[in-house]
């Protein structure tokens, strides 16, 4: 191993900086939700506590923020389970390069870059000259796929790329049905993919704010509520939220990284050769 | 007949395609169609009501105030724009040439985009306690004499608007030009530096040039975030300062949709002309 050049010590410096960046307030808010409870804002801190914390599970303090995470929770999982199935059988359809894949290809990055706000009014209008109820699980569901299903058939894409496709004319060749070479042979190899689909799909959608802020009717959720209290809560409880939902944020990432992880690891040892495409 | 309907790749693939497609066009192209329709709409103090007038684009377009916020809002765009784009560069330069165990990489590049998955208010939030008055960043420029009274700027100030923004959507800079500079062949690199290229040469005549794709990539995620965010500004600037996306926002929280749907309009149309050029430069499909 050559000697590192004299850059590697200032882009290391320059690359800690940026984690510093990126985790620094978080971890600011991480510290001050333990305030005392005569404590405020900003530091020093005054004493320590988990009196924020304790407010939190006290209804009138906070509002209904324990209805707003289980609606979130729900609904996280909802748009998940739609996000893998439907980036899936849109990644197969696009292999095949149909007739307008193109057009369609363009309306899905259209879904992912135009200003969210454009969905929440629209969908909030159409939803309204219809006569519909406006709701988080009918309207704001939706709204939310139109952020999420652009990135999960970006993911298809990426996959099928980089797809080696004489596993399936191997397993064609062998007689295998389509549905059989799908099932057994396509499905087991991008089967790490999905869960990486099914991340975005739970975690954009359980942060998701501009697109469901018309579409969610009258039971908010969880980044709906904590938006709210920002305008009128002036105590760290709301810091004792962010942190305490931050954490679930990291548990569920951590959840889905070890799980790819453990699948990759159980492959390498039962020596199958399925996932390394390359 | 159904199994010979289904061997044409075509309808196979429109079938499989259909899910997608009613979502996209239920949720998105309908809404885009309502709200174009909607902008020729009249409007009263509560209600709106259907009509055929070009009232809501003339006031647009003769209000100074629109000429002032689309400016403010392409400023944003563009400083944001080159602050992410000179970090994340960097960043994924770091990550792609100096770091040469792959597990660490994988380790590295996890760390920079984890928070992509958490929530953005609380990102948001969580800038307060240093950029306040009695913040973390005055106490220590007056603990250290750079300063004698607290900065007011720091927050509530388009500083901090920027500040939000660079921090939100950097990764969206890193993760696209980490993904072409792992693909480029680092043979490259080699017969640069055997024909005698230093480190800076081989930057400016190698990599960056292999690296547009992804760069143009992440232009294109930033420049539209920025574009149509409403939430950030209002948040990080307390309602002080003002984008294209509060335009809107305000005229929805009056009731003025006919309004806020002439505004919409004339933003999606700035987004896609955006989107146009800079597709000109990159085919998406295959660089992913």
């Amino acid at each position: 191993m050559d000697r590192r050049p004299r850059s590697f010590y200032v882009l290391s410096a320059v690359f800690v900086l940026f984690v510093l960046f990126l985790y620094g307030p978080i971890l600011t808010i991480g510290i001050l939700s333990f305030q005392g409870p005569q404590g405020g804002l900003t530091f020093p801190m005054n004493g320590v506590s988990l009196h924020w914390f304790r407010d939190l599970f006290q209804e009138q303090a906070v509002g209904d923020i324990w209805g707003a995470f289980r609606r979130s929770l729900v609904l996280g999982l909802l748009v998940m389970v739609t996000t893998v199935v439907v980036s899936v059988m849109a990644g197969l359809a696009f292999r095949k390069r149909f007739a307008g894949s193109g057009l369609l290809f363009y309306a899905a990055i259209t879904s992912l870059v135009i200003p969210s706000i454009l969905i929440s009014l629209g969908v909030g209008l159409i939803f309204n000259q219809l006569g519909l109820k406006i709701h988080w699980a009918t309207s704001g569901f939706g709204s939310q796929l139109t952020w999420t299903l652009p990135f999960g058939l970006l993911i298809m894409f990426a996959v099928f790329n980089r797809f080696d496709k004489s596993y399936e004319e191997a397993a064609r060749d062998q007689g295998a049905t389509a549905w059989q070479t799908l099932r057994h042979v396509v499905l087991p190899i991008i089967a790490p993919s999905l869960i990486g689909v099914a991340l975005f799909g739970f975690t954009l959608s359980y942060d998701e704010f501009a697109r469901t802020l018309l579409t969610a009717g009258s039971y908010n959720t969880l980044p709906l509520e904590i938006f709210g209290m920002t305008t009128n809560v002036t105590t760290p409880v709301i810091y004792a939220l962010g942190t305490l939902t931050t954490a679930f944020s990291f548990v569920i990432i951590a959840v889905f990284l070890v799980s790819v992880w453990v699948i990759g690891r159980r492959r390498a040892r039962h020596g199958s050769d399925a996932g390394k495409a390359a | 007949m159904a199994a010979h309907f289904l061997k044409n790749r075509h309808m196979l693939g429109w079938v499989q395609a259909t899910p997608l497609t009613l979502v996209l066009l239920a949720f998105l192209i309908a809404p885009i169609v309502m709200i174009v329709i909607v902008s020729f709409w009249g409007a009263t103090e509560f209600s709106i009501y259907p009509a055929f007038q070009f009232d809501n684009y003339e006031f647009l377009f003769s209000s100074p105030v629109t000429y002032r916020v689309f400016g403010n809002t392409l400023k944003y765009a563009l400083i944001t724009w080159a602050l992410t784009l000179v970090i994340g560069f960097t960043v994924a330069y770091y990550l792609a040439f100096h770091i040469r165990s792959q597990t660490m990489q994988i380790a590295l590049f996890l760390l920079c985009t984890i928070p992509f998955w958490t929530s953005n208010i609380i990102r948001m939030i969580s800038w307060i306690p240093f950029l306040g008055r009695n913040g973390i960043a005055n106490q220590t420029l007056i603990s250290w004499g750079v300063i004698d009274e607290p900065l007011e700027w720091l927050l509530y100030s388009d500083f901090s608007v920027i500040l939000a923004f660079v921090h939100l959507y950097t990764l969206f800079m890193v993760v696209p030009i980490f993904n072409t500079m792992m693909r480029i062949d680092r043979s490259l690199l080699e017969a640069a530096r055997d024909n005698g290229a230093n480190g800076l040469q081989t930057l400016m005549h190698v990599i960056i040039p292999l690296t547009k794709p992804g760069i143009m990539i992440g232009t294109i995620f930033v420049v539209t975030l920025v574009m149509g965010d409403f939430i950030t500004v209002r948040f990080m600037s307390g309602s002080q300062r003002a984008n294209v996306g509060r335009l809107i926002s305000n005229d929805i929280g009056l009731l003025q949709y006919p309004s806020a749907a002439a505004t919409a309009v004339v933003l999606l149309g700035t987004v896609l002309i955006v989107i146009a050029i800079l597709l000109r430069f990159v085919n998406i499909r295959k660089e992913l």
